[in-house]
């Protein structure tokens, strides 16, 4: 997935992006250059500093979310992307166009056709029916009224609102207006979406609706879409990758996985505490890679239990020339074969044990526990080629403990605990 | 006690200057304000007073009932402010005052358009630039605290005695709540919903047109409606510098000691103040 990205177009690049709000942000924004921190500036300048530095890239198609407290800047930086807010310093790349140094006809432009924004409390026209709530953009753009009643339709299609079309926007529940919001920004057809807090006015339930709404739309339109949350549940159930935001500054970018397994400082390991680590945890980080392999029909079962004496392990999985998985023999049944003088494995292999997917998470594998104790086989969803082996021991403790030690530890720990069973 | 600054000389010094040197603009002024106020009552003083009657209490009931106009509902709704249209009229034609009370209305709905036409634009004015605002914000406070007959000297000065200097004074003293307003209903619209017009690429105009000036219509409606009374009261008394209708009829009745004549022309104003209010106050609250 992540080598992937490196070659997928960026859409949005934000370079140096710093937002100083107050009348003396040169000396502000001198400052900040120099080291200063936020209060310092505060108290010198009588500046608040509302994005500071902040540095990433945004990739086409991606839900990208932008998460952090109250104050910490992720409403000014979404403001930045559209200039509603122009930056003190950097740049925001727009496919490849700087939109701080462009003029007010091109910024319009931009606006009109490259980007939507979506509102926390949906920003619709209480005096204007729903259909013409969403065909607001188009109007705007000056599209004619017949062809900009039609795209409004579409995209209230989209988002399921058929039939609502001539009601007023008081007529309607929170989740349904915002479902408008959400049809007036794609009824423009941009390539980017910009969600600030889109769904943080809505009950719990309503929003969680929405969350699978968006994604299921997503899937049909591939957008860019730039989310801002505070809700970190939301931020991983949504978001391919998260920016961590505090005081203005990026603390980290990531997948949910990265942020939860590797976080760069003590604020997001506080925050990525509460988490359910078992909704976010895959195969794919607790696995061993490149295990130590018995080759069918090449290994026999001198060989075989060779490997496992060098490992430390009772048990290890089997693989074809094409490195295929086939199964797991375990050191007891290899013993009883060599007993029997027989000189192949084929009777020992068990083949009755799963094979999981990189990202199945741990939630998903723990129903695959068994009483014999039987690794999980991480084969590759194509061509079932072995790409590693996790054992139960670090999902017993993966799912048990709910505390921030790094993944490689809790391998360590569950080599160990392993030697000791059996 | 001995005047130490004497600023009222200096102000009268300044009007003067102003008279003198703009006199053609004055005069213009004076032109256009009498053909509009002459010209209007010609205009309904021909049309005979039952048509009136009718028409003003037809729509006094539409727009009162609006889209339930012919539902039992709207009915009851609008059909007390539809009597008292047709009774209260009647009445002024029996007291004889018909004249006096077209000539009234004249003069409010003049001054009105005028104080609306400057008021609004301001009022935008104020509400989108804090600069602006700063600067009318206590203009305004002086034209409202400053006693109304104070404008009538300067109105006199330069428009000399008729229906001018009356509307002039009333359109300053009845400004201030269109500007006010205006502003306020404005200012009050959502950040979100203009920021949301902003996001979608709107130009200055159209935020004013599509977003602001909708959104903000209510309050705007209430100005108007403000403005029309205030202009009411002041059209009486501007019949001090000479403005005609009913007001002219209050300060006869005054300079004479007449109970009946100033009973009777108070009371033509207070139904024509009810039903101007009615009417404009069902405008603002129809949706």
């Amino acid at each position: 997935m992540y080598m992937e990205e490196e070659t997928r177009n960026i859409k949005i690049k934000v370079k140096d992006l710093s937002l100083i709000f107050g009348k003396n942000s040169d000396q502000a924004l001198e400052m900040l250059n120099n080291g200063h921190s936020k209060p310092d500036i505060l108290e010198k300048t009588k500046c608040t500093v509302g994005v500071n530095k902040a540095n990433f890239d945004v990739y086409e198609g991606e839900v990208f979310v932008v998460m952090g407290l109250s104050g910490s800047g992720k409403s000014t930086l979404i403001r930045c992307l559209n200039r509603l807010h122009k930056p003190t310093d950097g740049q925001v790349l727009i496919n490849g166009h700087d939109i701080t140094k462009e003029n007010n006809k091109e910024l319009l432009e931009t606006r009109r056709t490259e980007m939507s924004m979506v509102f926390q409390n949906f920003g619709l026209l209480p005096h204007r029916s729903i259909i013409e709530n969403a065909a607001f953009g188009l109007e705007i753009r000056g599209e004619k009224k017949e062809e900009r009643l039609k795209r409004a339709q579409k995209a209230l299609d989209t988002v399921g609102l058929q039939g609502y079309e001539y009601q007023f926007p008081s007529e309607l529940s929170g989740g349904m207006q915002q479902r408008v919001g959400l049809a007036r920004a794609l009824a423009n057809d941009p390539e980017v979406l910009l969600m600030d807090e889109a769904f943080s006015a809505l009950d719990p339930l309503i929003k969680s609706d929405m969350q699978d709404e968006l994604l299921a739309i997503q899937e049909k339109v591939h957008k860019t879409i730039v989310f801002i949350t505070h809700d970190l549940d939301e931020a991983i159930k949504i978001g391919d990758r998260i920016v961590i935001m505090k005081d203005g500054i990026i603390e980290q970018i990531g997948s949910a996985e990265e942020i939860m397994t590797n976080p760069a400082s003590e604020y997001v390991e506080a925050f990525v505490e509460k988490v359910d680590r078992k909704t976010i945890i895959t195969a794919g980080s607790l696995m061993f890679d490149k295990p130590m392999v018995v080759q069918y029909e090449k290994d026999g079962p001198e060989v075989a239990m060779r490997k496992m004496r060098t490992a430390s392990v009772n048990v290890l999985p089997v693989v074809d020339k094409n490195k295929k998985f086939l199964g797991f023999v375990w050191l007891d049944d290899l013993i009883e074969l060599n007993k029997n003088k027989i000189k192949k494995i084929d009777d020992a292999i068990r083949t009755e044990v799963h094979s999981i997917h990189k990202d199945y998470t741990v939630e998903d594998m723990l129903p695959l526990i068994s009483d014999k104790k039987s690794p999980l086989a991480v084969v590759d969803e194509k061509d079932g080629r072995l790409q590693g082996i996790v054992f139960q021991t670090s999902l017993i403790i993966e799912a048990t403990k709910f505390d921030k030690n790094q993944i490689s530890d809790l391998q360590e720990q569950a080599k160990e605990f392993f030697k000791w069973t059996k | 006690m001995d005047k130490i600054i004497d600023l009222g000389t200096y102000i009268e010094k300044g009007i003067n200057a102003l008279e003198s040197n703009l006199s053609f603009l004055w005069s213009a002024i004076d032109d256009g304000i009498s053909w509009m106020v002459e010209s209007m009552n010609d205009v309904l003083l021909a049309i005979p007073f039952w048509i009136i009657i009718t028409v003003v209490a037809a729509l006094a009931y539409y727009l009162s009932a609006g889209s339930k106009s012919l539902t039992l509902e709207g009915f009851k709704k609008s059909i007390g402010i539809t009597i008292f249209t047709i009774l209260g009229f009647i009445l002024i034609y029996l007291m004889g005052y018909w004249e006096e009370a077209i000539q009234t209305t004249t003069l409010v709905l003049v001054s009105s358009v005028i104080a609306l036409l400057l008021g609004i634009p301001f009022g935008i004015w104020a509400a989108r630039s804090n600069v602006a605002d700063a600067i009318i914000r206590p203009v305004l406070d002086f034209m409202q605290t400053m006693p109304a007959f104070v404008y009538l000297i300067p109105a006199i000065f330069f428009f000399s005695v008729g229906n001018s200097p009356g509307v002039i004074a009333t359109v300053i003293f009845s400004l201030p709540p269109a500007v006010r307003l205006t502003s306020l209903g404005i200012r009050s619209v959502p950040g979100e919903v203009v920021e949301a017009g902003y996001a979608f690429g709107s130009t200055e105009s159209q935020i004013l047109y599509k977003i602001q000036l909708p959104l903000a219509m209510p309050t705007i409606l209430a100005g108007i409606n403000q403005v029309i009374l205030l202009a009411l009261s002041m059209v009486v008394i501007a019949s001090m510098v000479g403005a005609k209708g009913l007001g002219s009829v209050v300060y006869q009745g005054i300079q004479q000691n007449d109970v009946a004549l100033g009973f009777e022309s108070g009371l033509g104003i207070v139904i024509l103040a009810i039903i101007l209010d009615r009417i404009t106050q069902s405008i603002g609250t129809k949706k």
